[in-house]
């Protein structure tokens, strides 16, 4: 059983997703809507031996499994896991069973479809982070859009086809230098597609460059750095509820995934070398996006912004690197770990303000004021969540920034300083959302109507509360999972790869 | 029972109060809700008395650890106590005051709709502070730090409906995060140059990196012990509510009257100084941190006093008294006389709570309306309130022998023993904030329970009334019939416990604390350099004889000008307050005193509304227009015309083709060459080169 328990973390949620699509049209919802549980929840279930079963000791990949798939080109099934990807696989898979509670009731129509989709998408991003061979990798890294592509333009606002159409042409003209970039490696390496194989190939600084480049334009549009950042708002907006969940709290993390898996290790003295572009764009991530979110009117857009300042803690983290030489392992848990909780985070934000959206059907922050007085156990966990995506210590927002800062520090003052502006921003733009939506008197007569959550969206709230206090008081478990693999990682790309002449 | 059991405890109990209030309130009613967060607290209170007590019959300090929070690169994160005399101490006064203020709401919120949620914070808010205290490392000490901000804001905006607390919350909150952000760098020099951040690892390497500098600026090397510390002590001024970052603290009124005796008098806003007396083996490492630190403290103690003159709501009176007193504190700290601070800090606690718990009281009594010139003559209806006013505000002033009198005047002291440059400044501002405190202490006095009974008289003041439980049932105070009444017990008790400290704490505890070795090994001074605690000391060994020293010394004379100029100007001759104020006006002050300096406009109006456009800016134009229009939208239209174009090409006719086919084949061979010839340079060329051969 555990020798596939990867392939079944990909496949399980797949198969279930073909299943809830073959039981037919909305007459059946009730079942669909059961069974896409079922199929969710096994989904889950199947990645939580990858946490139990994982040696911390150990940088290597875990849970391998390698056959052929084209011979003709030597691509294989490979997959793998280690300390960089197991959390993502896990957290997926996790989200996955939370849209899938998350958009029980509210979509109405569709529904086969609907969860279709997202179980699909759950097993391809689990293909991608699971993938070890890199035409594989590029496979599911290109599928995913698919179902997302779908699930905005389908079940998505108004101007859902112009911001699907933008999200699917953003991340696939980003990622087509990727393909050129895998297929030049499969040619240094002497003809493999193996990822692994492709971290030990010796490459001049110019190729190293040209494919930091190709990268950066597959992995920075999915992250979204700036200033390739402006498919985000327009995607969570006209997203379902679900869309934005997964969106936020799964997509947007294989990006930053890409840098650790590809760019880092394939390019190490390319990013050395130009680490500075890369802590220039998180750095106005975090500053500009600041100021951008602060002004925001609609609510969604809002938390879009802020995912895009959140992420540039990520990429910031990733190219910390000490005296010029070795990456700082302080900044890039501390990255590892903001990915991993604002996963959580996100997805209770997007989650939080689709429990009002499909109350007062806006997403406008001048159409509310006072729910508070309506919703009191809504306002509570809203105010869980608010301060979390404000990074308050005991939450899981905190720990990640914080240690991106603290490693930022080790490298240059003034990239700490830059970045710890986020701690005046971040409560800015979150608390002044959440003071005009949730305080005050009553707004007007849709909030007068509001009723408090129900059972299924308590139990998600709930849930997505214990992921987010239990990270920010205990976050060892999962830093300890990563040490071996980061340092691994560190040392790898603190090795000169020029000097061995090809 | 072991002592770590016992540590565990003391935060764990009303952390426990707090979650089955705040989680089961609706169901356990308000009843329970209390019992079982005042139970909490007590239980609190009585295992930090047995703490204090063990600690001064010569129990041992400990430091230990719970749980490793996190680990990475070889360094434990942990979430641990340390239990010295100096956090006993804070145990002491936090639980103490929480308990109070616990027994007191009953009275004060019992008609509340949101008793439960009420006590579920104030529990929530003592858990955090304690775990601030004891804290043994700067990662608990920042979740502490930022805990009791969070319950802050939850508590300033208690009443949400409000537009003033909601308002006052988020600017409280947001203010402490521009300290925050200090504080937060400060913990990141320390994990730098330190490698640890845990406090004993952390203070015993302080002394090596005395001299070490740091470059911020190319060719500007910086003391490292000097920029950690006011890093550090920029947190501190957001929490303790120094100038310039004190704006948010007058507004915190908004919140309810008990926990503005408790987080915003006695214990959260004290949490600056107690972090930099904890810090004191850093900060005695830097002459440029104290001087900075003594000259902020200077400057609040004596600004934020004059403001207090002209209040009229008698919260907002309380409010800049705190401002100032913790100005003192600052000030003592800066002078290098930490235990004096934290001294101060003890004694103001028990006299600040009371004096607000009291004006809760006074609120009460006059049916929400909090505006002194609608009182007068309470001394009558409210016999209670009134004598235990009387003591905390002799004590604030320094009257010898009270609680105020030991630790201001050695605060007074050790000013005038320091030989930092901003010095000189220090003793002025704080000898002129004695005659200033003795002043609107005594004038709100007066007011409030002397003189004429002013709520009979038409025309009310209408000042803002923050304590009206619901704008539907806006309390507007005291009808011409209507008499005040005194508080209920659970309200009086408070008072009277805590005007016993105001009265005794001074006189039997400044012998230990100052003169004895009561924070020996705790807060470390460099007598050499700072021997401002030297001439404390001398005076402070004997209690009894330093109050009768005082009143042949210039602050007693300065304090009882204070009080007769009171006296005077609102019992005697009430025409002439009004006088002096036209002139005052014409000049300009009165204005200068009514904005608050002008400090809210520049924040509001300048950095934040510049915040708000600056966003609006790079939104509209950066995102918008250079983005999306020019990048975005712009490469789309650039394909969509390329494409019209190429449309037209496709025109069917075969040679059309074959002449595209060899204008490509051209260009093509035209690359090649170039490659070859290097016109591309010559990496260019290995690595087209490589593309198409290496795999041969």
């Amino acid at each position: 059983m555990t020798g596939h328990l990867l392939s079944y973390a990909i496949w399980v949620p797949i198969l279930a997703g073909l299943i809830v699509l073959a039981t037919g049209g909305d007459k059946n919802a009730g079942l669909q809507r059961w069974l896409a549980l079922i199929g969710a929840l096994a989904g889950f279930l199947v990645t939580i031996p990858l946490y139990t079963g994982f040696d911390a000791h150990s940088a290597g990949m875990q849970f391998e499994e390698l056959r052929p798939w084209i011979e003709t080109y030597n691509i294989n099934y490979h997959l793998g896991v280690d300390g960089l990807s197991v959390w993502f696989v896990i957290l997926n898979a996790f989200t996955t069973l939370m849209v899938v509670l998350a958009g029980w009731r509210v979509i109405e129509q569709r529904v086969a479809q609907y969860m279709a989709a997202f179980l699909i998408m759950s097993g391809l991003i689990n293909g991608a982070f699971a993938a070890l061979d890199a035409i594989l990798f590029y496979v599911f890294f290109e599928a995913m859009l698919i179902p997302m592509y779908l699930v905005i333009g389908i079940w998505g606002g108004p101007r859902r086809v112009y911001a699907s159409i933008k999200f699917f042409l953003y991340t696939l003209l980003g990622s087509l230098l990727t393909l050129v970039a895998f297929i030049y490696l499969h040619y240094q390496t002497g003809g493999s597609f193996e990822i692994q194989e492709f971290h030990r190939v010796q490459l001049t600084m110019t190729a190293q460059v040209l494919l930091l480049v190709a990268f950066f334009f597959a992995f920075a549009v999915k992250v979204p750095m700036w200033p390739v950042h402006t498919w985000l708002p327009d995607a969570h907006v006209e997203a379902p509820t679900g869309g934005s969940m997964v969106l936020a709290a799964i997509t947007l993390k294989l990006g930053a995934y890409g840098f650790l898996r590809f760019a880092l290790p394939i390019a190490p003295d390319a990013s050395r070398e130009y680490a500075w572009v890369f802590v220039l764009l998180s750095l106005v991530a975090v500053v500009y996006i600041g100021f951008v979110a602060l002004v925001q009117t609609d609510m969604k857009k809002l938390v879009a912004y802020s995912s895009i300042s959140h992420m540039g803690f990520v990429t910031l983290g990733f190219f910390m690197f000490a005296n010029g030489t070795h990456l700082n392992s302080y900044a890039v848990e501390g990255a590892i770990v903001q990915m991993i909780s604002h996963g959580f985070v996100s997805a209770a934000m997007f989650f939080s303000i689709g429990v009002m959206y499909d109350r007062v059907h806006s997403r406008k922050i001048a159409d509310y004021g006072g729910v508070a007085n309506k919703m009191p156990i809504f306002a509570s966990f809203f105010m869980l969540f608010a301060m979390a995506n404000s990074g308050l210590p005991g939450t899981s927002g905190f720990v990640g920034e914080f240690f991106v800062v603290l490693g930022a520090m080790q490298v240059n003052f003034w990239y700490a300083v830059a970045a710890a502006t986020t701690l005046i921003f971040g409560a800015a733009y979150t608390l002044w959302m959440y003071k005009r939506v949730i305080f005050g008197d009553v707004g007007n007569q849709h909030v007068a109507e509001l009723t408090d959550v129900n059972k299924r969206e308590f139990l998600v709230l709930a849930i997505l509360a214990i992921a987010v206090l239990g990270m920010g008081l205990y976050p060892k478990p999962f830093t300890d999972l990563m040490h071996f693999s980061v340092n691994d990682l560190i040392w790898h790309v603190s090795q000169v790869k020029l000097d061995v002449p090809q | 029972m072991d002592m770590k059991t016992i540590y565990l405890l003391i935060p764990l109990a009303p952390l426990f109060g707090a979650l089955v209030a705040g989680l089961f309130g609706w169901a356990i009613g308000r009843r329970a809700a209390h019992c079982v967060t005042i139970g909490g607290v007590a239980v609190s209170f009585a295992l930090s008395a047995y703490v204090l007590n063990h600690m001064l019959s010569g129990g041992e300090a400990y430091n230990g650890t719970v749980y490793t929070w996190l680990s990475i690169n070889g360094v434990d994160f942990n979430v641990g106590f340390l239990v010295d005399t100096l956090t006993a101490m804070m145990m002491c006064v936090v639980t103490f005051v929480s308990l109070m203020v616990h027994i007191y709401t009953i009275g004060y919120m019992h008609e509340d709709p949101g008793y439960q949620r009420f006590f579920s914070y104030i529990s929530l808010f003592t858990f955090s502070m304690l775990m601030l205290v004891m804290a043994n490392n700067f990662v608990q000490l920042f979740f502490g730090w930022e805990a009791v901000g969070l319950v802050s804001y939850l508590l300033i905006g208690f009443w949400f409906k409000r537009p003033t607390a909601t308002f006052a919350n988020l600017k409280a909150f947001l203010v402490n995060r521009v300290g925050d952000f200090g504080f937060l760098l400060g913990i990141g020099l320390v994990l730098a140059y330190f490698g640890s951040l845990d406090y004993a690892e952390v203070f015993a390497k302080a002394p090596e990196l005395k001299d070490t500098t740091i470059t911020l600026m190319t060719g500007h090397t910086w003391s490292l012990m000097a920029v950690t510390c006011i890093l550090l002590f920029v947190g501190a001024m957001g929490k303790s509510a120094q100038f310039p970052l004190h704006v948010w603290l007058p507004d915190s009124m908004e919140g309810p009257t008990p926990i503005s005796a408790l987080i915003h008098a006695a214990t959260m806003v004290t949490a600056g100084i107690f972090m930099v007396a904890r810090m004191s083996p850093m900060f005695e490492l830097s002459e440029t941190a104290l001087n900075f630190v003594l000259v902020i403290g200077a400057i609040t103690a004596l600004f934020m006093g004059f403001l207090g003159i002209i209040q009229n709501d008698i919260k907002r009176v309380v409010a800049y008294s705190t401002l100032s007193q913790l100005g003192y504190m600052t000030v003592a700290l800066g002078a290098s006389a930490y235990s004096v601070a934290v001294f101060h800090l003890m004694t103001h606690a028990f006299f600040k709570a009371l004096l607000f718990l009291a004006a809760g009281s006074v609120i009460m009594g006059m049916h929400h309306d909090q505006d002194i010139r609608n009182m007068g003559g309470l001394r009558k209806y409210m016999k209670i309130t009134w004598i235990t006013s009387l003591i905390g505000s002799l004590a604030l002033i320094g009257t010898p022998f009270l609680s105020g009198f030991y630790s201001k005047d050695s605060i007074i002291l050790a000013v005038e023993a320091s030989t930092l440059p901003g010095a000189g400044f220090a003793q002025f501002a704080v000898l002129a904030g004695v005659f200033v405190t003795a002043f609107y202490s005594f004038r709100m006095y007066f007011l409030v329970f002397h003189g004429k009974e002013r709520w009979m008289e038409q025309g009310h003041h209408h000042a803002h009334d923050a304590d009206a439980h619901d704008e539907d049932e806006h309390h507007h105070g005291l009808g011409p019939n209507d008499k005040p009444h005194e508080s209920p017990w659970v309200v009086t008790l408070p008072l009277v416990l805590l005007a016993i400290p105001s009265l005794v704490i001074g006189y039997l505890a400044i012998g230990p604390m100052l003169a004895g070795d009561f924070f020996k090994n705790v807060i470390f001074v460099n007598h050499d350099l700072h021997p401002a605690m030297e001439a404390v000391i001398h005076h402070a060994h004997d209690a009894f004889h330093m109050g009768l020293h005082a009143f042949a010394t210039l602050p007693f004379w300065l304090a009882a000008a204070g009080v007769a100029a009171a006296f005077v100007f609102y019992m005697v001759k009430p025409a002439l307050p009004a006088a002096i104020d036209r002139v005052f006006s014409k000049i300009g002050v009165r204005k200068l005193l009514e904005q608050k300096y002008y400090m809210d406009h520049l924040y509001i109006n300048g950095f934040a509304a510049a915040g708000r456009g600056l966003g609006t800016v790079l939104w509209k134009v950066g995102d918008a227009i250079l983005i999306d229009g020019l990048l975005v939208n712009g490469s789309a239209k650039v394909v969509g015309f390329v494409a019209s174009i190429v449309r037209r090409l496709q025109t069917g006719y075969i040679y059309h083709y074959a002449f595209a086919m060899i204008i490509g084949g051209l260009v093509f061979i035209t690359v090649w060459l170039g490659v070859i010839l290097g016109w591309f340079g010559p990496e260019a060329r290995e690595w087209i080169g490589n593309l198409l051969y290496s795999r041969a």
